[in-house]
């Protein structure tokens, strides 16, 4: 797990694409929070959902990373486009997407990662993770979930049928309270 | 894989989405930045899980928990923004003062949602 951890100065091959793709799906989540234009802003989402896919796909997480493309990529976009039509946003460029406490936010935001990247580099400066394929495909994480986690997955079962009927009372109009 | 990468990674989208929560105005950005905080969190956990090789693979697992959960908050949360949107017609989170004091400088803005939800509450039963 710790032992025999190989240089930093000499990167594999699989480093360096999870590098590639950790920069840019750091570079598009920056685009997201700094565009002026709400959509781009919803489609660079999809590129950083795309690269952060790759990622996964990168750590042998082949299940997760499929997941994240079919839900993240292609329900919860399409949710928030829908969102973002459904609520008349102005299309083109606008200025007022920003709000006034944007200094103090770049300030905390800046902290926070100082803060992040210092205790991880810190703390797991010697940690080496060998890759090996199959450790994340689907079979492993079927049998994972339906042996260990069946409780946990029920639950978060009802869970989602709760959020869907309370979604719905929520978004409809003519459901009315007691009065 | 060094495990410094993916922490590294995670740590700054964590912020950025920091960043996107406090800086930004309209409602639905705000909510693009929460997936953002939750995307990295899952980043993570993939990571972590296959760092310890856990043989139960609880950080796998839970990553695909927390995207179940981010889809239900995505539903939840547009659904909620709607219904402002019916309500106020706006979806800035600056104009939704109604819970919050007077401030003695915006004395002409801020009660004008307020008066009008209560018309409203007025002539809906």
């Amino acid at each position: 797990m710790t032992e025999a951890v190989p240089s930093y100065l000499s990167p594999t091959g699989q480093e360096i694409v999870f590098l590639l793709l950790g920069a840019m799906a750091v570079g598009s989540a920056l685009l997201v929070v700094t565009t002026r234009q709400l959509v781009h802003a919803a489609l660079w989402l999809v590129v950083c959902f795309g690269a952060l896919a790759g990622c996964y796909l990168v750590l042998t997480a082949e299940f997760v990373a499929w997941v994240q493309v079919l839900i993240y990529v292609g329900a919860v976009i399409v949710l928030l486009l829908f969102g973002i039509m459904l609520t008349r946003a102005p299309i083109g460029r606008t200025a007022d997407l920003d709000s006034g406490n944007r200094a103090v936010a770049a300030v905390v935001a800046v902290a926070t990662a100082a803060v992040l990247v210092t205790v991880v580099v810190d703390g797991f400066r010697n940690a080496y993770a060998p890759l090996d394929p199959g450790a994340g495909s689907a079979g492993e994480l079927g049998s994972a979930i339906f042996r260990n986690w069946v409780l946990p997955f029920e639950a978060l079962s009802v869970l989602l049928l709760a959020a869907l009927i309370g979604a719905i009372v929520i978004s409809r109009t003519d459901i009315r309270g007691r009065d | 894989m060094h495990v410094v990468y993916p922490a590294v990674v995670s740590a700054l989208l964590f912020s950025i989405g920091v960043y996107g929560v406090l800086a930004r105005r309209n409602t639905i950005l705000v909510l693009m930045s929460v997936e953002l905080m939750l995307n990295a969190v899952n980043l993570n956990l993939v990571a972590f899980d296959v760092w310890l090789r856990d043989r139960l693979h609880g950080g796998q697992v839970l990553t695909l928990f927390v995207i179940v959960i981010a889809a239900a908050e995505v539903g939840l949360g547009l659904a909620i923004i709607l219904a402002l949107y019916r309500n106020r017609r706006t979806v800035d989170l600056d104009r939704l003062r109604a819970l919050a004091e007077p401030a003695p400088g915006d004395g002409a803005a801020s009660p004008a949602p307020g008066r009008e939800t209560a018309a409203r509450a007025e002539e809906t039963p």
